[in-house]
């Protein structure tokens, strides 16, 4: 199997705040990993720096065979190949769905604009809003703007794709839509990272399950296992409080 | 039905006088005061400087060519002002000493000044892109005009004055601090330690500092700085003072736009792999300076009064033309009639720039709802 992501014993701190401690774990092609975990427990900060968004003082990471380092080449090789969708969209409100998701291709990728527009195009067909194609991100509701938000990562092409909490911000009947996206994706074999606390949908997708608690991970198994047999205390504890929720 | 909507529309002013300005005795009171204060100082001034004022000629029809026929001056207490000083001193005020065979070439820059200026302040004007190049041609157009190049004599830049100066200085230096600000606020923000204390030091220095001392500093020590013989004209150097002013006002308003864009909006950025430089083009500035544009044209509308300091290092702005025709024994003492017009052509400029700012302010809540 070929792995696509390396950690190994990666530590941060933010200031003398030790946010990830030892962190070890190990990507192949085509995996499905989802992550969960208490809130401030590390997980937005595990997979922010699989892109560099936070830089790790300690340990390696590799993707693709290339270490991160302060190396800007390194960085941005990797941010080419990884995608990255967030609680929050992010969309950028100021212009047009189109422009959004056809902006990364024209000026990272020097892609002609008719181009570039065609596959973004092509992108909104995928998640199933071509007709939003000229509103602006503040005209969408949230469910249509998360999968604005996954067809503009998509649209760079990349081979893995990072979801931090995915669905969080959303209303209960949005979620659906955002997560149909996500397990096509999935089954159309794309290597996948995702926090979320959507215990179904992890155990229609994922692979291997992950629970952090204080920086560290605590149990990896497969899903069946997880559920089923958990082995720590806390993970039996936080798996109880999160599926009578 | 049309007498019905008049009834109904004078109702509604009668309901909202009786609800605003009579609704107790102390509103009552202080809404007759101020009537009556309002009355007397609009009709005053109504008064004294139209219906019994002179423009060319005085009450006998004689044109008047200096202080003494000013109808004022020969029968005390009867006329307002004396507006004959204002035509007498028109090309001074306008184009200070500009050779007047030549001042086509500032009316003509006066003319298109609008056309390089209005592409920037409406995002949804027709061929604005057209409108946008022009402005960046429109500094070498300006300056080929009103300095002279091939084909047309050199006007030194001593003889310029009036609203010429005012407004070259305004213009200019504002359109020169606006990139320059750019830059500060960016790297006021900076995570390079040197040009971010860079910035800083810059800004709040210019910023403790009134422009006087800045206006003097450079007319003493620009050429300290510059290579023997590159000796900078004046309006030059008072240029250099006023752009580093607007500048650091200017950057401190842009960043306040940029704190308000959510960091969200950067990291999604990056993570799709665009650069710093690329982000900061696409994703921050178009959203940040959208929310700056009314804190910027405030700075501009004190920028634009400030300029008139110049005087003090012995440039002729419009307050300086006012004040050496006041120093003119033929039209001195007549303080008020070039003070009202000097206030008055600066208001224009500064009115329009504040109305301006209130459409931005009110387009940009319709736009973000
Ligand atoms: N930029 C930062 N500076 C300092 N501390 C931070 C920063 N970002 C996160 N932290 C802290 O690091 C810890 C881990 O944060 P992180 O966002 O990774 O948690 P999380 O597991 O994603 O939690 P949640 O479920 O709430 O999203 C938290 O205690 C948080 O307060
Ligand atoms: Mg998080």
């Amino acid at each position: 199997m070929e792995q696509v992501i390396q950690l190994e014993k990666v530590n941060k701190w933010f200031d003398d705040f030790h946010v990830l401690k030892d962190i070890d774990l190990t990507v192949t092609k085509g995996q499905k990993i989802v992550v969960c975990g208490p809130s401030g427990s590390g997980k937005s900060t595990m997979i922010r720096c699989i892109n560099r968004l936070e830089a790790h003082q300690k340990g390696h990471i590799i993707v693709h065979g290339t270490e991160l380092t302060n190396d800007l080449k390194n960085i941005d090789l990797i941010r080419k190949n990884v995608g990255m969708v967030f609680q929050q969209f992010n969309l950028f409100p100021h212009l047009s769905v189109l422009d959004n998701i056809s902006l990364a291709p024209i000026w990272v990728k020097k892609m002609p604009k008719k181009e570039a527009e065609e596959i973004a195009m092509s992108y909104l067909e995928k998640v199933k809003i071509p007709e939003q194609a000229k509103k602006f991100p503040g005209q969408l509701s949230g469910g249509q703007q998360q999968r604005v938000a996954i067809a503009r990562s998509l649209a760079m092409n990349p081979d893995i794709m990072l979801f931090d909490e995915p669905t969080s911000a959303l209303d209960p009947e949005m979620i659906k839509e955002v997560l149909d996206v996500m397990i096509q994706l999935a089954e159309e074999g794309m290597t996948m990272l995702v926090v979320t606390h959507e215990m179904g949908f992890a155990k229609t997708v994922a692979d291997q399950m992950i629970f952090m608690d204080d920086g560290r991970i605590v149990e990896q198994a497969k899903p069946d296992d997880f559920f089923n047999n958990p082995q720590s205390d806390r993970t039996k504890l936080f798996l109880s409080q999160i599926l009578n929720h | 039905m049309s007498i019905v909507t008049q009834n109904f529309s004078r109702n509604k002013y009668f309901n909202w006088a009786v609800k605003n300005l009579f609704s107790s005795w102390v509103n009552t009171i202080m809404t007759i005061i101020a009537v009556i204060f309002v009355y007397e100082i609009g009709s005053f001034f109504l008064n004294w400087s139209i219906f019994s004022a002179d423009f060319k000629t005085n009450f006998e029809g004689e044109i008047i060519t200096d202080r003494t026929l000013c109808s004022k001056n020969i029968v005390p207490g009867e006329y307002g002002a004396c507006w004959a000083i204002i035509y007498a001193r028109w090309d001074q005020f306008m184009y200070g000493l500009y050779p007047v065979e030549e001042t086509w070439r500032v009316n003509l820059t006066y003319a298109l000044l609008p056309f390089a200026i209005i592409g920037i302040l409406f995002d949804k004007l027709p061929f604005r892109k057209l409108f946008i190049y022009f402005t960046f041609i429109f500094p070498f157009i300006a300056y080929f005009l009103l300095y002279g190049g091939p084909g047309l004599s050199t006007v030194g830049t001593n003889k310029w004055g009036g609203l010429l100066v005012t407004l070259f200085l305004g213009v200019t230096g504002i359109g020169l601090a606006f990139p320059l600000s750019i830059l500060l606020a960016l790297g006021r923000r900076s995570k390079m330690p040197i040009i971010k204390s860079l910035c800083v030091v810059f800004i709040e220095f210019i910023r403790g500092v009134p422009l006087i001392t800045l206006l003097f500093t450079a007319n003493v020590m620009l050429p300290l700085f510059l290579p023997d013989g590159v000796n900078p004209d004046n309006l030059l150097r008072a240029l250099v003072a006023v752009t580093l002013f607007q500048s650091a006002y200017m950057a401190e308003a842009i960043r306040g736009g940029l704190q308000a864009i959510p960091k969200g909006h950067i990291e999604a950025a990056e993570a799709l792999g665009l650069t710093y430089w690329q982000t900061t083009r696409k994703i921050i500035l178009p959203q940040a300076l959208k929310i700056a544009i009314p804190p910027i044209v405030n700075t501009c509308i004190g920028l634009f009064k400030d300029t008139s300091l110049v005087l003090i290092i012995g440039l002729f702005d419009l307050l300086g033309i006012g004040r050496a025709a006041l120093a003119d024994m033929t039209w001195t003492k007549l303080y008020y009639e070039v003070y009202v017009f000097i206030s008055l052509v600066f208001f224009i400029f500064c009115f329009g720039m504040s109305r301006y700012s209130l459409y931005l302010e009110k387009k940009l809540k319709t736009d973000n709802s």
